[in-house]
């Protein structure tokens, strides 16, 4: 039976992981490669490096990363943060990613998603939609890092983002996130049923029961964590543990 | 020296990894005195049937991986090429294996992406491989069950995720993305 994913986020600046990572027994919290290898060793099902420096002279310094990791680990990883033409998608994928996520730079451009998995397919393509709900109910989806507010309508824009060729959804619900207060089950459920691609929750995990709900009420496919795993609050074969004794299946 | 086939497509890189991982030399090459002389050839790949297919033909490269002796491991779309036929742009393939590839029906999420069980696994490929194993697959295209078939996976409905004929083997997920158990195939493949 195809297994539910937990997948780890490591924010990844100027070539070095950032953002409270606590493992005991880590020589250098801010190596990104022996992080990397910490959660493929835990169990971990897939990983994603999201780049927050983003800007030209850094990118360099992504790509040698990238090529690091694809060295180290032996299982699947995502790369996003300012991948703005098919270019820069061709260098990170040619550095040995998996993946690349597109968010503000799809909404600008959304026929960046087309050419991309046009040249690569679309299991390269992973569409990050960051979406947060308004005070008249609607959610809707935000671009720059969640600064800026668009029209676009979150299951609209998924929709739109699979028929233009993305293999998978990455949906961050801004008003979760950094809440640990669990994912947000709704709009997971409207997205995941809407499309037929794979959906990975993201944002508010703050327990295992919050895995649980989101696996157990939505279509999600995957679950994405930051903090909640790199300060080891949630280790991932527990984690794993406790969703396989709720019948979720986990590898 | 282990060959790896360098075509039109993705992936390569992350196979050439593995198999140095494993501490064992290998070449990413299309030269074909190369890969007539190396002791094991992987052909590997992601992306469309039609355009590799051509890409292949072109350099005929088709040609040569069947005529091969040694162990050939296909992988993902490798794989897909060594079958009859592709429905993914309605495209004639090697044929080596006696098995159609076809497009998942939208019974269910599609592309299969994800780790999945494997069931009924034989040949040296599976050595040590338990039942609660899982391997990396990502497909919107499956080969029917055939009598090549050496591991099944069920996932709208059963598929090949492995095949073997004489010399050459193929798996439909990817060994070098699959972790521990997946190195163990890969290692098992560069033992044969």
């Amino acid at each position: 039976m195809l297994k539910k994913r937990i997948i780890p986020c490591l924010d990844i600046k100027d070539g070095r992981t950032v953002k409270g990572v606590n493992f005991v027994g880590l020589r250098d919290a801010g190596d990104a490669v022996e992080l990397a290898r910490r959660y493929v060793l835990e169990g971990a099902d897939e990983l994603v490096f999201l780049d927050i420096t983003a800007t030209v002279e850094h990118r360099k310094t992504l790509t040698e990363l990238v090529k690091k990791v694809a060295e180290a680990i032996n299982i699947p990883f995502t790369v996003g943060g300012g991948i703005r033409t098919l270019e820069d998608a061709q260098a990170i994928i040619k550095a040995g990613a998996d993946k690349v996520s597109l968010n503000t730079s799809a909404v600008e451009n959304p026929k960046l998603i087309t050419e991309i998995a046009g040249q690569f397919g679309s299991q390269c393509v992973v569409l990050a939609i960051d979406t947060k709900l308004e005070e008249n109910g609607e959610w809707m989806v935000y671009v720059h890092g969640g600064r800026t507010a668009t029209t676009l309508h979150t299951v609209d824009w998924a929709l739109e983002g699979e028929r233009r060729g993305a293999g998978e959804i990455l949906l961050t619900s801004m008003n979760n996130d950094g809440t640990k207060n669990g994912f947000a089950i709704d709009i997971t459920r409207s997205v995941s049923e809407a499309v037929n691609i794979p959906v990975i929750a993201s944002g508010g995990a703050g327990s295992m029961q919050h895995f649980a709900e989101v696996f157990q009420q939505t279509k999600a496919s995957a679950a994405l964590g930051a903090t909640v795993f790199h300060f080891g609050e949630i280790p991932v074969p527990a984690l794993k543990q406790f969703l396989k004794a709720q019948d979720i299946p986990v590898r | 020296m282990i060959a790896i086939i360098k075509y039109n497509a993705g992936n390569i890189t992350s196979v050439e990894h593995a198999v140095k991982r494993l501490g064992l030399p290998c070449r990413v090459t299309d030269e074909i005195d190369e890969i007539l002389c190396a002791d094991k050839v992987i052909f590997p790949g992601v992306g469309e049937a039609k355009s590799a297919i051509k890409y292949l033909k072109d350099r005929e490269l088709d040609e040569v991986i069947k005529s091969l002796l040694q162990p050939v491991l296909g992988i993902c779309l490798g794989l897909q090429l060594m079958c009859r036929h592709s429905e993914e742009g309605d495209t004639p393939c090697m044929d080596i294996f006696d098995a159609a590839v076809k497009k998942f029906p939208a019974l269910d999420i599609v592309p299969h992406m994800g780790w999945n069980n494997l069931e009924k696994v034989h040949t040296p490929l599976f050595r040590d491989f338990a039942k609660e194993d899982t391997v990396y697959f990502v497909h919107g295209y499956y080969a029917e069950l055939c009598r090549h078939t050496i591991a099944q996976c069920d996932y709208i409905l059963p598929f090949s995720a492995a095949m073997q004929k004489d010399n050459f083997y193929a798996t439909q997920f990817h060994p070098e993305k699959s972790g521990s158990v997946g190195e163990r195939i890969l290692a098992n493949f560069l033992r044969l």
